[in-house]
This record gives structure tokens, sequence and C-alpha cells, in this order.
């Protein structure tokens, strides 16, 4: 194993483990926008009962959007300063991407929509929100698929 | 007279907004509101009500075409603790908000310069300008349109009661056993469709006063752009030394309220409960959304800097290096 002069921050494990970690929490906000967490009892945990105060979770749920967002921002710039020398994308990796883009532009366009001055159309407002639930549903079958076939995000690249 | 005039105001506004409603059909974020295009807003002066409830007949009449048909026996909800909300049985009353009765008349005792005075007046959805209902329901059934008006669609809204939760004054209202749940999950999602008012929008749309204000025979409410509203608002309540409630209200809403004693007396005098709404001050419910939403414009900024910024050091230390091996 070659020494990189050029070490991509998005290999190393504290990172990994931040962004599994913020995701987790992203994934279990968003749900909680959906009325289910009072009636499937996971409110009921102790400790748990903000999950169904619905501007708690929303709250959480755009702190995690902030982080997520500087956070994707470091990585894709860190990876064409640096990265973009020494390793290359794998094929799982461009998969995750095309659904991050998706999460998070809808997402862009959810925080917009609640604006006071931004009124979408009926049409679009439906699309929207349904289509940010659905890129994150792909994005966690994607996920969970890649770690059984243990598929990560860079390859090195060989000279 | 004074009824032609508001019409035809009214006319102009409708001509307006139906402009709007046509524009919000688009299915594109071209559609996202012009600075200019002025909402409409509905003035509620409570000294003239004398709470003879023909808007709530009004309403209940022309919108019966909307109220829910549930079929039955409802389908059994899991777990057991989920309720079923069913008032197709109860389709007369009209002392509280029901799926089948989208405004009532709430009424106040107060005393005014050491006298006891009646007021009574038409409690529905305020139409807030920045509605949480809509914005947070999560399937995109609760909208607002471009004209101020926030609609439930039936067609879409799986009676999760979201909005009726984040609504500062819950008025959505649900029945189970209709609408799109029924065909998903029924024993385990959802639990019918959420109904309010919905301003008329289908009169609206058609330059018709909404039902409650055109059938009022004491001029109750009058309909507008918002900005007239709230100018003749303020006139009156200068006018009478009167209040106001709704314009600051849940950072704004298109339901303004006047009245010649304090909204915090009526409040204390009106009876509230499941289905009454209170009249208590309302902060703006998604105010913490307008000011997170700056730091994200910030978030991905600072990422590229810090990016840049390793980027940065690790060439001058490389640069370094190589020229110490020189
Ligand atoms: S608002 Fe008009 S129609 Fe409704 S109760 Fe008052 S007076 Fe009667
Ligand atoms: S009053 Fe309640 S139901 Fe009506 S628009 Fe505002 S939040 Fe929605
Ligand atoms: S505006 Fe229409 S739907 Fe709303 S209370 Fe009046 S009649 Fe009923």
């Amino acid at each position: 194993m070659k020494a990189h002069s050029y070490a991509l921050t998005a290999g190393k494990k504290w990172l990994k483990t931040f962004y599994i970690l913020l995701f987790t929490l992203m994934a279990f906000t968003g749900f909680g926008q959906m009325p289910i967490f009072k009636r499937y009892y996971i409110s009921d945990i102790p400790g748990m009962g903000w999950s169904a105060d619905f501007y708690v979770t929303h709250y959480i749920h755009y702190i995690g959007a902030i982080l997520l967002l500087g956070l994707l921002a470091y990585c894709i710039f860190d990876y064409f300063f640096t990265g973009r020398r020494e390793f290359s994308l794998t094929v799982s990796a461009y998969v995750r991407i095309l659904l991050l883009g998706g999460i998070v532009i809808t997402g862009i366009f959810r925080v917009l929509k609640n604006l006071p001055d931004v009124v979408f159309s009926p049409e679009f407002t439906l699309f929207i929100d349904i289509a940010h639930l659905g890129f994150m549903m792909f994005y966690l079958l994607a996920a969970l698929l890649f770690l059984i076939i243990k598929s990560g995000w860079v390859r090195e690249l060989r000279n | 007279m004074k009824k032609e005039i508001s019409r035809r105001s009214f006319l102009k506004g409708g001509l307006a907004a139906a402009g709007a409603v046509a524009a919000s059909s688009l299915p594109l974020p071209e559609a996202v509101k012009a600075a200019t295009g002025e909402e409409l807003a509905t003035l509620i002066d409570i000294r003239k009500c004398i709470g003879c409830e023909a808007c709530v007949e009004a309403c209940q009449e022309v919108n019966e075409p909307k109220f829910p048909e549930p079929k039955k026996p409802f389908p059994k909800m899991y777990p057991s603790r989920v309720k079923v909300s069913d008032w197709s049985d109860d389709r007369d009353v009209t002392d509280r908000l029901t799926p089948y009765n989208w405004v009532f008349i709430q009424e106040a005792t107060v005393m005014v310069n050491g006298k006891e005075e009646t007021f009574s007046f038409p409690r529905r959805c305020m139409h807030c300008q920045n509605p949480p209902c809509a914005d947070l329901c999560p399937w995109g059934a609760a909208r607002k349109l471009r004209n101020g008006i926030t609609r439930i669609d039936a067609d879409i809204c799986l009676g999760g009661s979201k909005c009726k939760t984040v609504c500062p004054w819950h008025f959505p209202q649900r029945q189970t056993g209709v609408g799109l749940y029924l065909d998903i999950l029924p024993n385990f999602a959802g639990n019918g469709v959420m109904y309010k008012c919905d301003r008329c929008y289908n009169r609206i749309e058609k330059g018709e006063l909404p039902a409650c204000i055109d059938i009022c025979p004491e001029n109750v409410q009058k309909i507008g752009p918002r900005g007239e509203i709230i100018k003749e608002a303020h006139a009156i309540a200068k006018e009478i030394k009167g209040y106001i409630y709704g314009e600051k209200e849940n950072g704004g809403t298109n339901t303004i309220y006047v009245s010649p004693v304090p909204f915090e007396d009526l409040n204390k005098a009106i009876e509230i409960g499941p289905g009454m709404p209170d009249l208590n001050p309302v902060k703006d419910s998604m105010a913490h959304a307008d000011n997170l939403a700056k730091a994200m414009i910030i978030a991905p900024i600072a990422g590229i800097a810090a990016a840049a910024g390793k980027f940065y050091s690790t060439s001058k230390k490389l640069t370094h290096t190589e020229e110490g091996k020189k």
C-alpha cells in the first residue's frame, strides 16, 4: 500500500461514523414527520416522548440538514481538490450520489415551500413531498444492498 | 349599497385570484408566488353578527357534495389505541366543528362599560399566510393556494390528523372510513380524511363569494385583497377603539377579526374544547423553519471553505517536503 500524499477525509473512520449517525437521525426524524410514532408506541418508550412532537422532530431534521449539507459540500470538494488524483468512485458510489442528490434537491424544495412567501402548485407540492420520501427509501435499500455486497464509495487508483 | 361596493371590489380581487389559481395549476416551480400577487383575506366585524347561523347552514348546503360518505363497517385499525372518528350519523351538529360542519358560531358574554353584552362570531380555519398544516403535511395533501386559501385535498389525505395537531387552533376534523387509506393499508396506516373550511375555493375560482359571506344578512364578513382588508380593519379598530385578531397570529392569517372588546376577554368567555377553538395569541409556528433555512445557505459554503483550507495546507506541506528533499 502506497502512502498517500493527499488523504481523502471521506476514508476516515470518524467521518464514516458521523455520516451514519447523522443519516440515521435524518431518517428517524424524517419518518417522524408521518404520524406513526405515536400510533406505534415509539413515543411511549421512556425518553422518546419528543419523537411524537412534530415541531421538535422538524427542528432536529432541519439542524441535521444543515450538518448534512455542510458535510456533503466538504466531501464533494475534498474529492475534487485532493482525492481525485488517487481514488476513483465506485459504481455503488454513483448510485448513492444520484439518490442523495434526489434527497437533497427535493429537500431544498421542501424547505422553500415552508418559507412564508413561497407557494408551489398543488401538483408540484405533491411531487416533492412524495419524491423526498421515495428517494430516501431507495437510498436506504441501496445502502443496505451495498453493505451486504461490501461495496464502498471509493477505489484506489493504481499508478 | 355598501354590499354592492364590497361585491364589486371582490370581483376585481376575484378575477386576480382566478388568474392566480390558473397559474398555480402549473406543475413547475415557476409557480412560486410573485411578490406582488396579493392574497385574499376576509374581515369579520363581530359587532354586526347576530348569531343567526345562516352562514353555518349555507356552508353545509353548498359544501354538501364535498362531505364524506364513509363505507361501513370501518376496517379494523391496529393497534387498538387508534380511535374511529365518525360524524356521519351526527351531520346536524352545528355547535362545533366537525367534518360536516366547517364553520360554527361562538358566543361570548362580556362586560362592556359595566354592562353585560353578548357577542357572536363565526369560527373556521383562519387560512394562515404560512400554514403549518400545509407546510408539515407529509403527503402534500394540505396545501396553500396563491390566493391565500389553505385546503386539504380529500383525494390524497390519509387522515393521520397531523394538520390538526400542528394547527394552533386544531381546526381540521377527521372522518374515518373514507379516502385513499382504504386502498393502501387500512388496518395499519391512515384513518380517513381531514375536513375544514376551504374558503369555498371552487366558488372563488368562478368569481363568486364564499357562501357564508354571500348569505349573511348583516354583512358581517367581507373578502378582498389582504392589504385593503387590513387597512379597513385598522380603520374600524381606530374608530371604535377596538381590537384586531388574525393579523399577526401565527405569523399572519387571512382572517381578520375586529372587536370592540379585547380578544383576551372574549377568549375567557367562549366555550373552548374539541372542535371549539380558542382566541389565544399565537406565535408564528413556522418561525424556526425560516431561521434555520438561512443557516442552510451558509452550511455548504462552510463545507467548501473547509475542503479548500485542507487542500491548501496539504499542498503547502507537500511543497515544503519536496523542497526539503532537494
Ligand atoms: S356571520 Fe352573519 S350569517 Fe353568520 S351568524 Fe353572524 S349574522 Fe348570521
Ligand atoms: S388555521 Fe390551522 S388549518 Fe387553517 S390554515 Fe392555519 S394551520 Fe391550517
Ligand atoms: S368560506 Fe365556504 S367553506 Fe369556509 S366557512 Fe364559509 S361557506 Fe364554509
